[in-house]
């Protein structure tokens, strides 16, 4: 086996047994980058060069006893709208072609102390608006999987470099399945945390009340422990939960015998691609075979939430982009007379065609004559939303759905026509309206050879449940001894 | 349901700070169009006796001490100005 086709915790024995050093470890994938990243196009900013002599570092710092913590010097991937001190943070767009953060994201600052090494900044659609990484403004990623298909979105990036061995793991954003989708499209595991349960600060806002970081892993255990990293009280963000600290790898039991797992009926519908349906009802017999209690459900919301997305997310966008003016930072026009012309023109210019979209849309949504029918709306049915989940999760402790329709789209498939990207979307935005964590795990893949993803959903805070439900079904199904991807072109 | 005018959609983009080039206009009007058709179905959901929420957190008022932290790395703030002078930002005149 080579080196980057171990797990995060394979390398972690390795590392502790002194079968491999940082350095090794660094090296491989910093050679992996050189010959795949050609394919991929992962990367808005690649520093696996620089990461070499901080692996020597801290190889180093490990043998004097300076350093003692067991994930010290493994390295990963950042999606680029996570602040790096020094490294380039450009959310894929014009407007912040050359920002460099002058702080860390809290997130980041965690990863520092953990000693793991930034091996660079991954590619996403712009401002992370958009579900396959087309938007960017810098390169389209490819789906290692098939390098026609898209890697999703936003995190496509993330995803792809995880999914391609490009970084053994890497952090994404999920504001309506920016995780999750991409990871179900590259065949690996992606959890969206509970709102509130990850720091948002330094992370450049999309839509606030929205927006969490979460881990892109190649399994659940990976997954379980980049969350004890990120997860955590921030004074600095007050959105951030004030609970109790807790080791997620503990959680994986592997035993969901008497776990109530929920079906909602409507998320397999006329809408749902059958081979994912197939799939899905494939992983549905493995959980009762290994003694969970399996439902159909009711959640009648998925229209409803998918509209009320669009609605919150662009209105709080178009609020959120207002910074962007070309005075203290980012992309300034050179073409201006007066200040508002500055202004106008540096946005224009700086903001590509999606981003202005949604801010059109948001500033439409929040506009007097329609902000009752659509904004003020809009929120009413999210507390709809979240009361139809909670009625839900009275009766279960997870509900099962698929993560996306479908598997990975062509490339320029979907890109001209807004709407149907935004239809993708059906099955994982109502978790972020409502909150909630949720887990996309692969179950599967189709006859092109395209992987499925199955995803988890469980009320707010219990992270616990749903890896352990993750990791249930992924020692008994061995998805990754099965598939991998090929890199067909 | 509203039906999007040329004016109103440049209207709007004059609220949010952005041109619409000609060629751009009856794209973006067509795009928001659907959108807002779809997005028309939340007046279909039976919210009659429900509170708006704005974020999945339970509301409270979240307090802190006060502190201040002084961030004295001005060089890195500076380096992302898009023009500058001495340590400051420079921007176009703002009084005739």
């Amino acid at each position: 086996m080579d080196i980057i086709d171990f797990t995060v915790h394979e390398l972690q024995e390795k590392l502790k047994n002194k079968e491999l050093t940082s350095y090794d470890i660094t090296k491989a994938y910093a050679d992996r980058i050189l010959e795949k990243e050609k394919d991929v196009q992962a990367f808005v900013t690649d520093i696996s060069q620089q990461a070499l002599s901080k692996a020597k570092e801290i190889d180093n710092k490990k043998a004097s006893g300076e350093i003692t913590n067991s994930l010290a010097g493994i390295p990963i991937g950042i999606k680029d709208n996570i602040c790096t001190k020094g490294v380039k943070t450009t959310c894929s767009s014009k407007m912040l072609e050359n920002f460099i953060a002058p702080y860390n994201a809290t997130v980041m600052e965690k990863i520092n102390e953990e000693n793991l090494i930034n091996l660079g900044k991954l590619n996403m659609d712009e401002f992370a608006m958009g579900g396959s990484t087309e938007y960017s403004y810098f390169k389209k990623t490819k789906n290692p999987w098939n390098l026609n298909k898209v890697p999703g979105g936003s995190s496509g990036g993330s995803a792809a470099a995880v999914s391609a061995g490009l970084v053994p793991w890497a952090l994404g954003t999920d504001t309506g399945g920016s995780i999750r989708q991409p990871a179900s499209f590259c065949g690996i595991v992606g959890l969206k945390p509970t709102y509130g349960l990850v720091s948002r600060y330094g992370v450049v806002a999309f839509a606030s009340s929205l927006d969490q970081v979460g881990p892109i892993t190649k399994d659940v255990t990976d997954c379980a422990m980049l969350l004890n990293i990120i997860a955590g009280h921030d004074q600095k963000d007050t959105t951030s939960a004030d609970i109790e600290k807790k080791d997620y790898t503990k959680a994986l039991k592997n035993d969901v015998k008497g776990l109530k797992i929920g079906i909602p009926k409507e998320y397999f519908g006329e809408g749902i691609n059958s081979e994912v349906k197939a799939s899905l009802q494939d992983a549905i017999k493995r959980y009762e075979s290994l003694g969970a209690v399996v439902e159909e459900c009711s959640l009648n919301i998925a229209d409803y939430a998918l509209a009320t997305y669009y609605i919150i997310a662009c209105a709080e966008a178009s609020s959120n982009l207002g910074r962007f003016d070309g005075i203290r930072y980012g992309y300034r026009t050179s073409n201006y007379t007066d200040l508002k012309s500055l202004y106008r023109n540096s946005r224009s210019e700086g903001f590509g065609e999606e981003v202005k979209r949604r801010i059109i849309l948001g500033t439409y949504v929040l506009s007097s004559g329609y902000y009752d029918a659509y904004y003020k709306k809009a929120q009413k049915v999210r507390t709809l939303v979240m009361k139809e989940f909670a009625k839900c999760f009275e009766k279960y402790d997870v509900l099962l759905t698929p993560t996306s329709p479908t598997v990975a789209f062509d490339i320029g498939s979907k890109s001209s026509n807004p709407l149907e990207m935004y239809l993708s979307d059906i099955c994982t935005v109502s978790v972020n309206i409502a909150g909630l964590p949720a887990i996309s795990i692969p179950c599967g893949v189709d006859k092109q050879n395209m992987p499925i993803g199955m995803q988890l959903i469980g009320s707010r805070f219990s992270e616990e449940t749903i890896l352990n439900a993750a990791y249930a079904f992924e020692q008994d199904y061995k998805f990754r001894e099965k598939y991998k991807p090929e890199f067909k072109k | 349901m509203a039906q999007v005018s040329k004016e109103e959609l440049l209207h709007i983009a004059k609220l949010a700070d952005l041109n619409l080039k000609e060629e751009e206009t009856d794209k973006y009007l067509l795009h928001l169009q659907d959108i807002l058709n779809f997005a028309n179905i939340v007046s279909k959901a039976d919210v009659e006796n429900l509170d708006i929420t704005v974020g999945a957190n339970e509301t409270k008022n979240v307090f802190r001490k006060d502190e201040v932290v002084a961030f004295e790395d001005t060089d890195s703030l500076l380096q992302n100005a898009p023009d500058k002078e001495r340590n400051m930002f420079k921007i176009p005149k703002v009084i005739q």
